[in-house]
Parts: C-alpha cells; sequence; structure tokens
C-alpha cells in the first residue's frame, strides 16, 4: 500500500514541476523516485498485510509483481526523454500517465476485492487509450486509440456484468468470502457464467486468441514507446491478474475448463507465430509474436497452485527482452513514418551495440540457452510435463522453432553485408544504449542465476 | 586440478580474443587454444593416475539442476579431439584476411568452449545448454564470414539453424519428461530409471531426432553440403571435425544407457538408415564438382558408419566408434584444409579446374596423399583401427551390415583416389602452384604425424575409452 501511495505521490509531483516550469527535472526526478520505490517493495517483499477491509492485499506473488512492474516503468520512463523530444512541452503528462498506469496494474495484482480489481483495470485501461492516441497529428495513432478504446470498453464490459453475475451467485465482492462460499457448496448456474464472462474480458486484454484482433493494428499505430509498454507492462500485468483470477475463482469448474483453457493456449501460441511468420512490419510482428507468448504464460494457467513462481520467471523474462527489442525499435525507427524490418538491414555495422541488444532479445524470446527466455520456457514447459499436459508442451515446443525462425530473420537482415551511407547512419542517443545494455545484462544475469527470481517464491 | 579450469581457460580465451583487439586476436587465441590443449593433456595424466577430475555443485534448487562434469576416459578423448584441433584450427587461419577477426577468433574459442562443455556435462539440463550453445557461434561465424553472397548463404545457414534447433528442441522435451521421472538430470540417475517400454521408445526417439539432424543420419543431411559449403573453412574444419561428434558422442553416452531396451528394439531400422546414408554418400560423393561438397559427401558416409556401429550396442562397435570419431576429426580437418591450400592459390574449388599439381608441390601432394589414404581407412592410419573395429561390431549383430558398411572402404578408395587423380595429377597446371610454407607445412605434418601414430599405436587412446565403454555397456545389458 505504502508503494502504491508513493507512486501517487510521485505521479502528483511531477504534475507540478509542470505547473512550477521543471521539466528538465521530470525525468531523473521519477527515475530516482521509482529505484527507492523498487529498493523498498524489494525489502518489504515478505511482507504479507491487508488494508481497507481486504480490499487491497499484499502477498509475495502480488509484491513480485510489483516490483517488476516498476522495474519495468523506469526503464520505459528512462526512455522517454529522447522518444518525446519533438513535445518536450508535455513530458510531465507522458510521464505521470505512465506513472498512473503503473498504479493501475499494481491494483491489478494486489486487489483483495472485485471492487479494488475493476478499479485497476480500468485505471491502466483508461491511460493507456489515452497513450495510444497521444501521437495526436498521426492518423494511425488516432485509429489505434479509437479501436483500442471501443473494443476495451467492451471487454472491459463484460468484466463488469461477470463481476455483477459472481456478486449475485455469493453475494460478496470479497475475495476471502468468495471463496469461501464457492467452497460450502453447490452454487448456481450464474456463478460459473459469471467467473467465465471475467475470464473472457481478460483474455481480450492479453489478446489470447480468438479475442486478438485488435492487437496488431494497435501495436502498430501507437506511438513506439506506447506499444513498448502494452507489450511489456501491460501483458504482464493482464497475465499476473488472469492467473490470480483464476487461481481464485476456479475451485469449482467443470472439468471442461481444463481443456477449455488447454485449447485456447495451444491456439493463442500457434496462431500468433504462424502470423508473425508472415509479417514485414517490426512492430506487427512483436505485436504477433506477443500473442504466442501470452500463449505460453498461460500455460501456467493448468497448474494453478504451483506455477506461480513459473509464471514469474516467464514474464520477467519476456518483459526484459522485449524493453530491449522496443529500445532497438525506438533507437532505429526515430524520425522515420514506418517500422519495416527492411530498416533494420545492415545494422550489425551501423551500431553493433543496438544489433546486440536485439540479436539477445530475440535469441531470448525465443528461447534460445543462457538468455533467460530459455529457462522461462523450461521451467513452463517441466511444470505441464509434470502435470500430464503432454500435448500441450509438444506444441510448446513446436512453436519455439517456429518462432525462431521470424526472430532469425530480422537477424540476419541486421547482419546484411550493406555498406553504411549518410542515408542510413544512425546516431543512438545515450540513454537507449545504457536501456538496451541494462536489459542484455539483465536477461543474461537471471538467465544464469534463476534463483533470483525463483527464490521469492519460496 | 578438475575441468572447472579447462572451461574456465577457454571462457576467458574468448572473452580475452575479444578485448586483444583486431591484431593480436588470432595469435591470443593460439595461445589459449594451446593452454587448453596442456591442460587437457594434464587432465589425462591425472585420470590415468586415478585421480578424478570431475566436479559438482547444485546450480538451481527447484527444479534440481547441478554443474555437473564427468571428466572419464570417453569424456576426456572428445575433450582432446576439441582441444587438439581448436589450436590447429585457428592456426591454418593465420595469415588470412579477416574483417573484424577479434570477434571472429573469439566466437572459434566460444565455440570450442560450448563443445567442451557438451562432452564434460554429465547433467542432462547443462549438456543441454552447452549443446544449444555451441550453435551461436558457428551460426554467426558461417553468416558473417561465409563464402558466396550474403543473399545465397543466409539461407543455407538459416536452414542449418532451424533444423538443427528444432531437433535439439525434442531432446529437451526427452529430458524434461525424464526429470519428472527421476526428479535429477544427472547423468546417473537418468541411467537407472524406471522406464516402461512405451517410454522409452519414445524417449528414443526424441534424442534420435536430435543427433540424427547433427550427425547427419540419412534422411536428415541435407543441411549438411551447402553448409560445409559456404561457411568459412574454419567454420567448416569445426563443424566437420569436432561439432559432429557431438552427436555421435552423444548417443553413447546418454542415448543407449538411458533408452536401452528401445534401442535394441529399434537397432535394425537405425542400422539400416546409418548404411543407406554410408551407400548413398559415397555415391553422391562421387558426382561432385566442388571439393567441399565432395569432403562434406564423403564425411557424410564416414560417419553413417560410425553411427551404425555406436548403435551395435556391442563393446567393440561402441571402441570402433570412438577411435573412429577421433581419427575423422583428425582427416577431414586436413582434407578441408588442403582444399584451402589449393583455393588460396587456383582461387576455385572446383575439382574439374584443378590438375597436374603434383610435378609443382610434391610436398602438397605428399601430404594430401597421406590425408586421403587415411581417409580411406588403409593399414597403418588411425582410421584403419577405428574402421576394423567398427565393422567387427557390425558383423556381431550381422554379417550382411558388416558387408553393407565395408563398401566405405572400397567406395572411398574408388571416389577419392579419382579425385584425386584429376586433382593433383595429369599434365602440369599452367598456373603456377607455390608448394607448402612453412605454416602449412606444420599443420599438415601434425596431422600426418598424429594419424600414423596413432594408427601404429592406438594404445593411449585404446586404454583411455574402454573403461568408460565397459561401464556404458554394463548399463546396455
Amino acid at each position: 500500500m505504502n508503494t502504491l501511495i508513493a507512486i501517487g505521490v510521485l505521479a502528483v509531483l511531477v504534475l507540478i514541476a509542470e505547473i512550477i516550469n521543471l521539466r528538465k527535472l521530470v525525468i531523473p526526478m521519477t527515475i530516482v523516485g521509482l529505484l527507492g520505490i523498487l529498493g523498498y517493495t524489494v525489502c518489504h517483499i515478505d511482507v504479507e498485510v491487508s488494508y481497507y477491509n481486504n480490499m487491497f492485499i499484499t502477498k509475495k506473488f502480488s509484491n513480485a509483481f510489483t516490483s517488476l512492474f516498476i522495474a519495468l516503468t523506469i526503464f520505459l520512463v528512462a526512455l522517454s526523454k529522447d522518444f518525446y523530444q519533438t513535445q518536450f512541452s508535455k513530458i510531465a503528462d507522458y510521464i505521470s500517465l505512465k506513472l498512473f498506469l503503473l498504479m493501475g496494474a499494481i491494483c491489478m495484482v494486489c486487489f483483495g476485492n472485485m471492487a479494488m480489481f475493476f478499479l485497476g483495470l480500468e485505471i491502466l485501461s483508461i491511460t493507456l487509450y489515452i497513450l495510444c492516441g497521444s501521437d495526436r497529428t498521426n492518423i494511425k495513432s488516432n485509429e489505434a486509440a479509437m479501436k483500442y478504446f471501443l473494443l476495451g470498453s467492451f471487454a472491459s464490459g463484460i468484466v463488469l456484468f461477470g463481476i455483477a453475475l459472481v456478486y449475485g451467485a455469493t453475494s460478496s465482492f470479497d475475495i476471502a468470502e468468495i471463496i469461501t462460499i464457492t467452497s460450502q457448496g453447490t452454487l448456481p448456474i450464474w456463478y460459473s457464467l459469471g467467473v467465465v464472462m471475467i475470464i473472457v474480458g481478460m483474455l481480450f486484454k492479453i489478446a489470447a486468441v480468438p479475442f486478438h484482433f485488435w492487437a496488431p493494428d494497435v501495436y502498430q499505430g501507437a506511438p513506439t514507446l506506447t506499444t513498448a509498454m502494452m507489450s511489456t507492462l501491460v501483458k504482464v500485468a493482464a497475465v499476473a491478474t488472469l492467473y490470480k483470477l483464476s487461481f481464485h475463482l476456479l475451485r469449482q469448474m467443470p472439468e471442461g475448463y481444463t481443456t477449455a483453457i488447454v485449447v485456447i493456449t495451444i491456439l493463442t501460441m500457434s496462431v500468433g507465430n504462424i502470423i508473425a511468420l508472415r509479417q514485414d512490419d517490426m512492430k506487427r510482428l512483436l505485436a504477433y509474436s506477443g500473442i504466442s507468448h501470452a500463449g505460453f504464460m498461460m500455460m501456467a494457467l493448468t497448474a494453478l497452485s504451483t506455477s506461480a513462481s513459473n509464471l514469474f520467471y516467464y514474464a520477467a523474462a519476456y518483459a526484459v527482452a522485449g524493453i530491449g527489442a522496443f529500445t532497438v525499435v525506438l533507437a532505429v525507427t526515430k524520425g522515420k513514418d514506418n517500422q519495416l524490418i527492411q530498416q533494420f538491414s545492415g545494422l550489425g555495422k551501423r551500431s553493433p551495440i543496438m544489433a546486440l541488444v536485439l540479436s539477445v532479445s530475440l535469441l531470448s524470446m525465443g528461447g534460445i540457452p543462457i538468455f533467460a527466455g530459455f529457462f522461462g520456457k523450461f521451467f513452463l514447459f517441466s511444470q505441464a510435463v509434470d502435470n500430464g499436459f503432454i500435448t500441450l508442451v509438444i506444441f510448446g515446443v513446436i512453436n519455439s522453432f517456429i518462432s525462431i525462425y521470424y526472430y532469425l530473420k530480422v537477424i540476419v537482415t541486421m547482419y546484411t553485408q550493406n555498406e553504411v551511407t549518410e542515408e542510413t547512419q544512425i546516431t543512438v542517443p545515450l540513454s537507449y544504449k545504457v536501456v538496451g545494455i541494462a536489459a542484455v545484462l539483465i536477461n543474461i544475469i537471471i538467465g544464469l542465476c534463476p534463483s533470483i527470481l525463483l527464490g521469492l517464491f519460496k | 586440478m578438475n575441468v572447472t579450469i579447462l572451461l574456465l581457460t577457454l571462457l576467458v580465451g574468448a572473452i580475452a580474443t575479444y578485448l586483444s583487439g583486431k591484431k593480436p586476436a588470432a595469435k591470443v587465441a593460439l595461445f589459449f587454444g594451446l593452454v587448453a590443449f596442456v591442460e587437457t593433456i594434464a587432465l589425462i595424466c591425472q585420470h590415468n593416475a586415478g585421480t578424478d577430475a570431475g566436479y559438482m555443485t547444485q546450480w538451481i534448487a527447484n527444479p534440481n539442476i547441478h554443474i555437473a562434469l564427468k571428466a572419464d576416459g570417453l569424456a576426456l578423448a572428445l575433450t582432446l579431439l576439441t582441444t587438439a584441433l581448436t589450436p590447429i584450427i585457428i592456426f591454418s587461419s593465420f595469415g588470412d584476411h579477416i574483417e573484424k577477426s577479434n570477434t571472429f577468433y573469439a566466437l572459434v574459442m566460444f565455440m570450442c568452449f560450448a563443445m567442451t562443455g557438451t562432452f564434460l556435462a554429465a547433467d542432462g539440463f547443462l549438456y543441454y545448454i552447452f549443446w544449444e550453445l555451441s550453435l551461436l557461434p558457428i551460426y554467426f561465424l558461417a553468416l558473417l564470414w561465409g563464402n558466396d553472397t550474403f543473399e545465397i548463404r543466409k539461407n543455407v545457414i538459416f536452414k542449418f539453424f532451424i533444423y538443427t534447433f528444432a531437433g535439439s528442441l525434442f531432446m529437451l522435451l526427452g529430458f524434461i519428461y525424464l526429470y519428472t521421472k527421476t526428479g535429477s538430470f544427472l547423468l546417473h540417475d537418468l541411467y537407472n530409471a524406471q522406464l516402461s517400454s512405451t517410454e522409452e521408445y519414445w524417449v528414443f526417439l526424441a534424442f534420435f531426432l536430435a543427433y540424427a539432424i547433427k550427425i547427419p543420419i540419412f534422411p536428415f543431411h541435407t543441411w549438411q553440403a551447402s553448409t560445409y559449403e559456404k561457411a568459412p573453412t574454419v567454420g567448416t574444419m569445426l563443424l566437420a571435425g569436432i561439432m559432429l561428434k557431438m552427436g555421435l558422442y552423444s548417443i553413447i553416452r546418454w542415448q543407449l544407457p538411458i533408452t536401452p531396451s528401445a534401442a535394441k528394439e529399434i537397432m535394425p531400422t537405425v542400422i539400416i538408415l546409418a548404411l543407406i546414408g554410408v551407400v548413398y554418400g559415397s555415391i553422391v560423393a562421387l558426382k561432385q564438382a566442388n571439393i567441399k561438397r565432395f569432403f562434406a559427401y564423403s564425411s557424410l558416409a564416414h560417419v553413417g558408419l560410425i553411427a551404425a556401429g555406436a548403435y551395435t550396442l556391442t563393446l567393440d562397435g561402441l571402441k570402433g566408434a570412438v577411435l573412429q570419431m577421433i581419427a575423422h576429426g583428425f582427416v577431414i580437418v586436413g582434407l578441408f584444409y588442403v582444399g584451402e591450400i589449393i583455393y588460396k592459390r587456383y582461387q576455385t574449388r572446383m575439382i574439374g579446374e584443378m590438375g597436374g599439381i603434383r610435378q609443382q608441390a610434391p610436398k602438397f601432394a605428399s601430404a594430401f596423399m597421406i590425408l586421403m589414404f587415411a581417409s580411406i581407412g588403409l593399414p597403418g592410419t588411425f582410421s584403419f583401427i577405428g574402421e576394423f573395429n567398427l565393422l567387427f561390431g557390425l558383423s556381431q549383430v550381422n554379417i550382411w551390415y558388416a558387408i553393407v558398411g565395408g563398401t566405405t572402404i572400397i567406395f572411398g578408395a574408388f571416389y577419392m583416389l579419382r579425385m584425386f587423380q584429376k586433382a593433383m595429377l595429369g599434365e602440369t597446371n599452367t598456373i603456377v602452384f607455390a608448394d607448402l610454407t612453412t605454416r602449412e607445412s606444420a599443420i599438415l605434418g601434425i596431422l600426418a604425424i598424429a594419424i600414423i601414430f596413432l594408427g601404429i599405436y592406438p594404445k593411449p587412446i585404446a586404454d583411455l575409452i574402454t573403461p568408460s565403454l565397459v561401464e556404458i555397456v554394463s548399463y546396455i545389458k
């Protein structure tokens, strides 16, 4: 709770800095503040308390994810200075929106009450709608915001309807009470209906197949930094919430539910990957690969009681790789009006560091050993095999090498032997280099010592 | 002293090479390669004296993963192959103009590190990591420093990567399954896993896919010839000399002892596949115009025989397989080097455009001839010992296997001599062919001495590997 309040205060301070014309201070102040808050949260990771009549509960699970969200936000804020160079007068708005979004994400993993969950979801969604449309003169950005807003609010509506039905069945919004009631006896049919609606709403948010159609257009149209945020922070937050909801609500579900989840997981992994094969736009490619990664993360839903640490590890590995990849996309496509893979050709010569960062990030996403992504996949796979979902794992394996196919395509393009010309020359701002290298280092460190993250859940 | 020092030397070597800058990179890499070689010799002496050089510590508690390195005779023999060939390969490229040479040699050293790790690992998970890790450096070596235009080679190298990666993922799946059964990745625990025959069958197949692609066994060989052709010669030497031995070694170390009864059941099928590779490789080799592709197909025939020998599950077959792996490593590196020497002088890899070299370069011709006879398996060369054991092992299972396998020798003699005749003999070539330089003579000399010395006196290697193979056979029985 202190974390949440501190972030709220920080966001307000950012807005005040705008009023008293201290825009230059905004980013350093936010980064330092967030680092302090991250330190505080990590130190108190074992503290389990509930606030305001169980509205807001901190547990190891929620604390761990909160720390991850804060760390990701630090990266995204660090990238902002150079990204918003041309709109520097509005920098305070953008940064404070990012902080509010972070608050929403934290509420989503810390909720102890359905009302709090919905509040978090809406804080996150609404700030994201705004950020999507923040490039006001760009028609694509407008389209993305409109699409995301319409479909997103529709999904929120479904979630809300679900919550109402669950309330109707249990006469409570409180998670603990709902659990007590559901474990006692038979429930009316609309309880299951409500839960399914909530899950479907969340599946929409994580862009699982068949609720994924919005994702590529929105990813492509939104300003690149917002896309980075959506595909790392927001996706991870939504998956963690889906996991938490399933964990609490799915104690009395018909057996068919597992089958449904397995089928959706396989579809999400496969459809995302197969469509990604045909993409020539980098942002769309990352969007589709993100869809398939959501599928991988959904594997954790097949073993609710034991897979929290594995999910967390995968989420962290994926998000760190995503940050690395998007940093390079930002650096390369700066000032360009498209993000075609062609833009990356010859990057190995134009900027070896950025090429290395993108290679490592993509190889990590593809699951090549020593990078964190491999361990993430490995933990999820072994979990699923342990629970007897061998078919699921075989599909996971097949998808791993489908994904390597298009990741390698990008890497090969980067190392094409073109001569560097005036036109293709790029200068990479320092902040991008720092973030990119930090992402690579974190990737390798958590790959070499997975216990750092897995140990949090002991 | 234990084997971690060897691995650290190689890793530090890779980093030092990268940091050393462009000019001294090759020398730094060579230095660390030689240090690693000396360390391997020291480890083998220590092993022969009876001290265990293995290493084990917990890496991740849950899931239960160890950093376990086992330094028995078998692992050390393959480590010796790796650390002996790496300095030779590095030395062979001295004086070449290589762009960004520090990155190039760092990748070579890193690959050597990963391959050594693969041979030493005694924990399935660690083994898998090293196995995959060795793929990255060769991918970039071939992609960035390969032959032909980038557009052409990128597709070839791409296919190679996807192919091998796909195979190994199924091996990972096999390991995960074994882990859920035994709760451990340690070699020893996996040997003692209690599996039903269906489970063994599937685990065997999962492993087989990875190894069959890596070795390669027919019909998984389609990546091989083009990759060898397009990769830079250093990369081809690493691939053919050492990397494909990872697959053969893994059959003996991991696949057979973990799934012995499935291996017995499927034995005829896999031996026949391997033998098809032998005959197919030999026939296709006859038709090759490019000398690198020619060696690639001859290599396909030879490793096919090695794989067949390993799958006989007999002690002689396994022994022959290991001896022949080492022999083949030396011979094929020598042959690719010969091809490279000709290329440097004639700027062609087409056998048809060569010819008439012998009169101009007698030293070169003799060295080439020794390597060629070693490749055929002439008595007195190391390959003969290996092939003899392999065929003997095959004859214990079924005499027809040995007969078909024996055709490698006949076919081999035929296509090798024909190639030699076309490339080296005939009317004196109009283009001048300078004879071997000191460096070239030194490299070919070392290889020839190793091949002949071990051909006459194979006892040190045979004694080194036999106890470990006896142990493995006892698990198979």
